[in-house]
């Protein structure tokens, strides 16, 4: 079993598709020859050819728009927006049009549509290159919204969103693109979709989070051990719909809950699971639910990314807090 | 300085206003029964129009986007059409979509404030009406992307407005049409308004279909009241489309004979006398006038036309108004192929209150 990166993870993926289903095409800026810009689909275009592995025109919101058109003729198109920061000109095509399609002709023509892109910030990269702006999409009915933690998770769940009928805006973690490797067997084996991941089993505090937090999470969790505090730290893996059930059955057990995400606090995702914890298992809190996430500034340029990502430090000393009181 | 590059717009009519030909006329147009099913079509717009203008007054129908004046234009589109096309249109092309069988029930429906309006039982893969302007034009290049994948000869067919030109959208769709040679036709309809705008306000461009230019494909203007003519261009767009030599703008010159929508009062921003004049143009009565010329027309077959498709119309409003309110549970069902656990949830609550009908 090969030892991959996330985005090798997504690459093989991709392959996996476009090999065993005719109806799958990719669409992207720079994917083709240059196997986009994180070499996501490095080698792709070789192998299936410039129709089915596109280099689209610089333009996000045709990007997404074609998406939609090829989606009604029962294509399956996976479209790559560069940077999360380029995603406000497609989101006209995708909030108009791909998330409301199956409703608005009550079933005639529907959207089996991968939306990728990279996600959140801590790659040193230019102005506009960091975002998680993934409360956005959430808000949208008809919407799924996933994002990896591992290079396993991201074969699993993009398989996932490519077979499922319906759009899925996939964010893949630029800070976990080349973090670590993993053994990833490339059996097209799909992971489920919205049902969250446990990734370490505690009895005092439930942690929730996501993307590329789940490793400082982790982290957090290690130094917490040694001082005796277990977390019970959970992995959304799809941001929207959310698997709520399993939150509260944590919370049910740990009687604490933290929610840390990268993103904005202010109507973040976080906020979502809070109130939905307050509003079905406030009985079961000993402690106020907590939040540690971004600040709600613009997402600074790269020589502050590191103090707005929550740290860490940070995310130890919020837990540290929730767990005393 | 030396010239690199030249362009011209050429102008297209077959039929003047007085329904005379202007030249030699396409092979369709000696055809006595496709120029009658065309005028039939035309006839039925208009008749549907009045319909849905009068049950919007009389609070019967929501907001309707009237199509009287653009009858030409959208009969000779559908009819340059192959049923295998698919048509992404804006919001008033009724003449096409009658053609290729979206019935006057499902028009009404729609406008009555009911998605299943959108789910024509015959043209199954066109798209419903796109209301957020210039963003159906993408979707056209995706289709056309399908075909030209799947090796299909069948080509989209895009509706844009006036005002739509100024969208980002739309030269972006023209730019990726014409940089993959897709099978697409955009239908500029320029009936002069974007609401209370004049074209001459929204853009300093001399013609519209000179917008094609630049993404490097070629434009054509076409009197867009002359059935005859509109065909024509469609159908050697349509050719050259199908024959893989990639997309064509047509802007079809028209007038909107109407308000923008039973919401708007055109009386407030168009000079008058404007209007008058348009109606000296419109486009009934020239293939009339032209179908009385071959002798295939006369004021019997008129009468007897416009009693069948008034009965049509009324048959339509019958089915419309005897369509029971949509279920609280379709807000819901057609949002995921599977509803996600907390839709089903807040599908009882609506449920609940809508009296247990759901």
């Amino acid at each position: 079993m090969a030892k991959v990166t996330l985005v090798e993870a997504v690459n093989m993926a991709l392959n996996w598709e476009l090999a065993n289903d005719p109806d799958v095409v990719l669409l992207g800026e720079d994917i083709g020859k240059n196997g986009g810009v994180f070499r996501a689909t490095v080698g792709l275009q070789e192998r299936y050819g410039k129709l089915r592995v596109q280099d689209s025109p610089l333009a996000e919101g045709v990007i997404a728009g074609m998406a939609v058109g090829l989606a009604s003729q029962g294509m399956k198109p996976v479209a790559e927006i560069q940077f999360m920061g380029f995603l406000y000109p497609a989101i006209d095509q995708i909030a108009n049009h791909m998330a409301r399609m199956r409703n608005r002709t009550r079933g005639r023509l529907t959207m089996p549509i991968v939306v990728r892109m990279p996600h959140g910030g801590g790659i040193h990269a230019p102005e506009h290159h960091s975002e998680s702006l993934e409360a956005m999409l959430c808000h949208h009915a008809g919407l799924r919204v996933v994002c990896p933690s591992s290079p396993a998770r991201a074969y699993g769940l993009l398989l996932a969103a490519i077979r499922d009928p319906d759009p899925v805006i996939f964010l893949e973690p630029t800070r976990l693109y080349r973090m670590t490797r993993q053994e990833v067997l490339d059996d097209g084996l799909a992971l489920p979709l919205d049902t969250c991941h446990r990734l370490r089993e505690g009895e005092d505090v439930t942690v929730v989070t996501w993307g590329a937090m789940t490793h400082d999470v982790l982290r957090a969790a290690e130094q917490l051990a040694l001082e005796k505090v277990s977390c019970d730290v959970i992995d959304l893996a799809t941001l929207s719909p959310i698997d709520h059930d399993t939150i509260l059955d944590s919370v049910a057990h740990t009687g604490r809950l933290v929610i840390v995400h990268e993103a904005a606090r202010n109507v973040g995702v976080g906020a979502e699971i809070a109130a939905t914890v307050a509003e079905r298992g406030l009985y079961d809190l000993h402690a106020p639910i907590r939040r540690i996430t971004g600040y709600d500034t613009v997402m600074p340029y790269f020589r502050l990314e590191h103090d707005y990502i929550p740290s860490v430090a940070r995310i130890a000393d919020g837990i540290r807090e929730t767990v005393k009181t | 300085m030396k010239t690199v590059a030249q362009f011209s717009i050429g102008y297209q009519q077959l039929l003047d206003s007085e329904g005379r030909p202007t030249g030699e006329l396409p092979a369709f147009a000696r055809d006595a029964d496709s120029l009658r099913e065309m005028y039939r079509v035309m006839t039925l717009c208009r008749l549907f129009d009045a319909k849905a203008i009068n049950l919007q007054r009389t609070g019967k129908l929501g907001t309707y986007a009237p199509c009287t004046g653009h009858e030409a234009t959208h009969v000779g589109v559908g009819a340059a059409m192959r049923q295998e096309d698919v048509l992404c249109p804006v919001y008033r092309e009724y003449g096409t979509q009658l053609w290729r069988g979206v019935t006057l029930a499902e028009i009404f429906i729609y406008w009555g404030g009911d998605e299943r309006g959108t789910h024509f039982a015959v043209p199954r893969e066109d798209f419903p009406w796109c209301v957020p302007i210039a963003s159906q034009t993408p979707h056209a290049a995706g289709v056309a992307m399908a075909f030209k994948i799947r090796k299909q000869p069948r080509c989209a067919v895009v509706y844009i407005g006036d005002g739509g030109t100024s969208q980002g959208a739309f030269y972006e769709s023209l730019n990726v049409a014409g940089a993959q040679a897709l099978p697409v036709v955009f239908v500029i309809v320029n009936n002069g308004w974007a609401i209370s705008v004049p074209v001459g306000e929204q853009t300093a461009a001399q013609t519209l279909a000179q917008k094609a230019i630049a993404a490097g494909i070629p434009g054509v203007q076409v009197d867009g009241n002359d059935v005859i003519g509109v065909r024509d261009v469609m159908q050697k767009a349509l050719a050259r489309a199908r024959a893989g030599e990639g997309p064509t703008v047509v802007e079809a010159l028209t007038y909107r004979l109407s308000d923008h929508t039973t919401a708007d009062d055109a009386t407030r921003y168009r000079p008058a006398g404007e209007l008058e004049a348009a109606w000296k143009l419109e486009p009934l009565l020239r293939l009339r006038a032209y179908l009385e010329q071959l002798g295939a027309w006369d004021e019997a077959r008129e009468k007897a036309l416009r009693a069948s498709l008034s009965a049509e119309v009324d048959a339509a409003v019958q089915v419309y108004q005897s369509t029971a309110k949509p279920t609280t549970d379709s807000m819901f069902d057609f949002l995921f192929a599977t509803l996600p656990d907390h839709l089903v949830e807040q599908r009882e609550t609506a449920r609940h209150y809508a009296g247990g009908h759901g």
